[in-house]
């Protein structure tokens, strides 16, 4: 039974070989298509932690993708209009700098995912499914009606933020650049998850009774986890803006949330990979359909529904055998 | 150019009649009754059988555009309003047989995957057959225009016959559920799923029963609240957000619960628009109060949910 | 989403004789084509595809795609359009927001962009571009036509309503631009809003004559329908959008009688906007709608266009596009320094023929009205 590794690998290999495939085949685009799924995979392993490790049905993981992207928006806007980020209390430039960006960001997504979290996880089950949503709508409609970063109509960052050693411009180093953060990202996960902390939360959601009677408590385990979740969330969100040189609500909109949602469940949640997998079929399927028929979204549905009906467990439990990752 | 700009003309604010203020409770009370309907089925199918159905939202859709073809090839609202029931009720039975009943015993998640994959098949499969235009629907011309109420109110006819009938659904329904055999079924249901299986119901059959009445509802407030909106696709979706935020305030699986959520959501939303922007008036600049007033009351409904449930986390009348 | 249209030969050598420019053009439409806001994109691409047809031109290659009306999908056409189809010409957006998401980076990346629809203050103004040209309008005009026109129609105090957004709240200060009357009230509502009786018992208690809305798609229709029915009966003016084909069967009766600002009618009389309706019932078995003619006439800039410079001598073939060479359903049409374009703007009248709903122009609001945005485009 250690199927799930080898599958991880072919996974990661895919990836790896698209820009060789894009060179092949003279389609540049696929480079961006890649990106694109490495930058959604990595909200995914955002949710994942919440929702394969912890338990947490977050139904509002677009309110964190939003953050990041705004708080990209906020810092690199400034710049771009020439003019400070803030006069007051103290004078601070905005910055082009990913990595600064990406620092900005997390902290975002993270201060959110601690108020959101310590509100929301006083309920439970479909409760807090729901009040997520809820939480993510909020903000949702507060960037459509606040004017300061265009509202509805979003706000464009013509240049590609930088990083240092990098040409953030061409697709094949940004794709590069986004591949490494997700395989940080995933390495963090896969420390997390056998860490002390991973294992008690394991528990937490298994069984929160027992973890209590440890001395351990269930919901401050739950809400660290859905804190870091917001954070990768919102890393995600700062690279998904800059992947499109553009902010806007839509990010915010609960479509967004099921979305990350069916990348996590479509992959197979709680496995480590299972995002990456999910991503990547769903931008693939959503590539490929889309040349078939102006009805496409419809074979999208049929397709999925097939996936959740008749592959249990998501694309990895399907291929590699359920007994591998906690059930 | 026809002329030059005109001097900005300086909107002011009324202030807030008595009767108008009546009147936007009774537009508070009618909007909270439609989300009723919608809400009621959304919420017995979590009680009765633990399922979240995302495609609910598809179900009103559904019925609203069966109302209006067959509106529009009868001549009769009354024909198309049948017909939502029936294609909502058939749609929801065998959808039921087809995808839902293989998730009862599947976690919330592959529920919300299953469903939301059913709102993509719906909504496509509706434009493809319907096509892509909003179709016309139109209120009986026995309830078109507005009556006098006491007091010198001009309300719509449609709308206070849209309050009657929606008590009068809410009724029936309280009947079934109170007082039927069925009803004696699905309280069982949501009290104990074991149980009535021991007690020989054939709980094949009672689910789908209960998933095709639910269905039904949301059909139904379709084409009632079609017949006043837009019929087109992705109708549904702003409906299913609200019938959940509904649903989540008044406690998942209590059909009280919901009238009471549905009422209350209904009248923040229609109260908030209509006061907020008056309130933010007497602090701002008339322009900004409007813009700024309507950005909260947007929000307000989601406030008021996380409000309830960081309160009492099973919602109103929850047994969380 | 790709639906290569690539264009059968038909009297190809006849087309080509003589032609200075036997370049090949690929143009890149990204519009909606799926979702609630499908029929605007639908009609977008059948008037557009309309002319192209019928100019069988060769040397023309349409690629069209899919935004589901969400901007960063937009963005990563625009970017596969750029990137693999390497296409010469974008075209086709309808929503302003997708607009601003898409154009500045494509004109940056030296494509050229005309706009079928959306065209927002700020690629008028301050970013403007020489690669950008909007065919349809810039976005006050249509609402600046209804204020121009209001109180001709009787409407001393109006009360004025729009979504409340960006482009909302440029709707209402284009309205408030040329109108002469009072606003008597400025309401915001959200967008996507479905029901209207809170605002509706607002206007029953203002003291207004006649109410402006601009409320675009299933808002438009809802309202209608809902104020239709409260019996306030104050007289309605709006842009065309609110009031445009693809939505007055769905509105019925409620719209008949309401007024709206427009560049463009289906009864207005031009030899060229007779043959455009009459083909389009043809080929579709439907009225046009602004959208198709903006898109129709979009076109057949684009072909005036290659008939006289080839499209890889950029300046050129921008030099040929800013000539407005074409004979637009509008009748009068250039493009001020802005690439924005000159027209005339009317006020239709949403009226029933036979079992059809359709507008009607009674009156012209504006002559060779450019755009208020001119003079800060420094190009």
């Amino acid at each position: 039974m250690r199927r799930e590794p080898v599958l991880n690998t072919l996974i990661l290999l895919a990836l790896l070989a698209v820009p060789l495939a894009a060179q092949a085949l003279d389609e540049p685009f696929l480079v961006t298509l890649a990106t694109k799924a490495a930058i959604l995979a990595l909200a995914g392993v955002g949710l994942n932690l919440a929702l394969g490790l912890g338990g947490m049905v977050s139904f509002g993981h677009a309110a964190f993708f939003g953050i990041g992207g705004y708080a990209m928006a906020v810092l690199a806007a400034p710049v771009q209009a020439y003019e400070p980020l803030m006069t007051w209390p103290m004078d601070l430039p905005g910055t082009k700098s990913m990595p600064a960006i990406w620092l900005a960001a997390m902290a975002a997504g993270a201060l959110a995912a601690l108020v959101i979290g310590a509100l929301s996880l006083r309920t439970g089950g479909v409760y807090f499914i729901m009040i997520t949503l809820a939480f993510a709508q909020m903000l949702y409609y507060f960037a459509v009606s606040w004017p300061a970063y265009g509202g509805e109509d979003g706000i464009s960052i013509y240049v590609r933020n930088g990083f240092p050693g990098l040409d953030t411009l061409n697709p094949l180093q940004f794709f590069g650049l986004c591949l490494g953060v997700l395989l940080l990202a995933l390495g963090a996960m896969h420390l997390i998850a056998r860490s002390r902390f991973g294992l008690a939360l394991d528990g937490a959601r298994q069984n929160p009774d027992r973890v209590a009677a440890l001395g351990l408590r269930p919901a401050r385990l739950k809400l660290i986890a859905f804190v870091i979740s917001g954070a990768v969330t919102a890393l995600a969100g700062a690279l998904f803006a800059d992947l499109n040189r553009f902010v806007s609500p839509s990010m915010l909109h609960w479509q967004t949330s099921g979305e990350i949602m069916v990348f996590v469940i479509l992959g197979g949640a709680g496995r480590l990979f299972g995002p990456v997998a999910g991503a990547a079929i769903f931008v693939l399927l959503e590539h490929l359909l889309g040349g078939v028929s102006e009805y496409w979204k419809l074979f999208l549905g049929l397709a999925l529904l097939g996936i959740v009906l008749f592959a249990r467990g998501g694309l990895i439990g399907a291929l590699a055998g359920r007994a591998v990752a906690h059930d | 150019m026809a002329g030059g700009p005109a001097p900005p003309a300086p909107p002011e604010t009324r202030p807030l009649s008595a009767m108008l203020l009546i009147e936007q409770a009774l537009n508070g009370l009618q909007y909270g009754i439609m989300l009723f309907l919608m809400a009621a089925g959304l919420t017995l199918v979590f009680g009765v059988m633990g399922l979240i159905n995302l495609a609910h939202g598809s179900l009103y859709m559904l019925g609203a555009f069966a109302c209006a073809a067959v509106a529009a090839a009868t001549g009769s609202f009354w024909l198309g309003l049948a017909a939502s029931l029936a294609a909502a009720a058939a749609a929801g039975a065998l959808i039921e047989l087809s995808v839902i009943r293989r998730l009862y015993a599947r976690d919330h998640l592959d529920q919300v995957l299953a469903t939301f994959a059913l709102i993509l098949i719906l909504s496509e499969g509706t434009r493809w057959l319907f096509g892509s235009f909003p179709l016309y629907l139109d209120i009986p011309a026995a309830l078109s225009g507005p009556v006098r109420l006491p007091g010198g109110i001009d309300y719509p006819l449609y709308r206070l016959a849209l309050i009657g009938f929606g008590l009068a659904v809410a009724a029936g329904l309280f009947l079934l559920i109170g007082r039927t055999r069925l009803g004696i079924r699905i309280r069982a249901g949501e009290a104990d799923r074991e149980m009535i299986a021991a007690l020989g119901v054939d709980i094949s059959r009672l689910y789908t029963l209960v998933f095709a009445l639910g269905a039904a509802l949301a059909g139904l407030a379709g084409a009632l609240v079609g017949a006043l909106q837009s019929v087109q696709v992705g109708m549904g979706e702003p409906v299913l957000i609200l019938a959940f935020v509904v649903i989540v305030i008044g406690g998942i699986g209590s059909i009280n619960g919901a009238l009471v959520g549905a009422l209350l959501v209904g009248m923040t939303d229609t109260l908030g628009r209509a006061l907020l922007p008056v309130a933010f008036a007497t602090v701002l600049p008339p322009a900004e109060a409007g813009s700024v007033g309507a950005a909260l009351a947007s929000m307000l409904i989601y406030i008021v949910m996380a409000g309830v449930l960081v309160m009492r986390p099973g919602g109103l009348f929850g047994r969380a | 989403m790709t639906f290569k249209a690539t264009l059968l030969a038909a009297g190809a050598a006849l087309a080509l004789a003589g032609s200075a420019a036997a370049d090949p053009v690929k143009v890149g439409m990204i519009t909606t084509l799926s979702g609630g806001g499908a029929s605007l994109g639908i009609d977008t691409r059948d008037g557009f595809m309309l002319a192209v047809e019928a100019a069988a031109n060769p040397d023309l290659t349409v690629v069209i795609e899919d935004d589901q009306q969400k901007p960063e999908i937009a963005v990563q056409l625009a970017d596969k359009l750029i990137q693999s189809d390497k296409v010469d010409v974008l075209t086709g957006i309808v929503w302003s927001n997708l607009a601003m998401a898409v154009v500045p980076a494509a004109t940056a990346q030296g494509k050229t962009y005309l706009s079928t629809n959306a065209a927002p203050s700020q690629l008028a103004g301050k970013g403007c571009n020489p690669g950008y040209f909007s065919v349809s309008y810039q976005n006050d005009n249509l609402h600046e036509a209804a204020g121009a026109y209001a109180a001709t129609a009787g409407i001393k105090r109006a009360f004025i309503m729009a979504p409340n957004y960006p482009a909302g709240k440029d709707s209402l200060s284009g309205f408030k631009r040329f109108y002469e009357g009072e606003v008597v009230s400025e309401v915001y509502t959200q967008l996507g809003q479905t029901d209207y009786a809170s605002e509706i018992a607002q206007i029953r208690a203002s003291d207004a004559d006649g109410v402006f809305i601009f409320l675009p798609g299933g808002m438009g229709i809802s309202f209608v329908k809902q104020y239709a029915e409260s019996g306030v009966g104050l007289p309605l003016i709006g842009p065309a959008f609110s009031f445009d084909q693809s939505i007055l069967q769905a509105m019925g009766d409620a719209a008949v009688g309401v007024l709206n600002g427009a560049n463009w009618s289906p009864d207005l009389d031009t030899a060229a906007n007779a043959t455009f309706v009459e083909g389009f019932r043809a080929a579709y078995g439907r009225l046009p709608s602004v959208y198709a003619a903006y898109g129709y006439d979009t076109a057949n800039l684009l072909l005036s266009a290659m008939a006289k410079a080839p499209v890889s001598d950029t300046e050129a073939f921008r030099a040929a596009l800013k000539e407005a060479d074409f004979a637009s359903v509008r009748g009068k049409f250039s493009f001020a320094p802005s690439n924005h374009p000159i027209q005339d703007l009317y006020v239709r009248e949403v009226v029933k023929e036979g079992d059809i709903y359709t507008n009607k122009i009674v009156g012209t609001a504006m002559t060779d009205r450019g755009n208020p945005y001119e003079d800060a485009c420094k190009m």
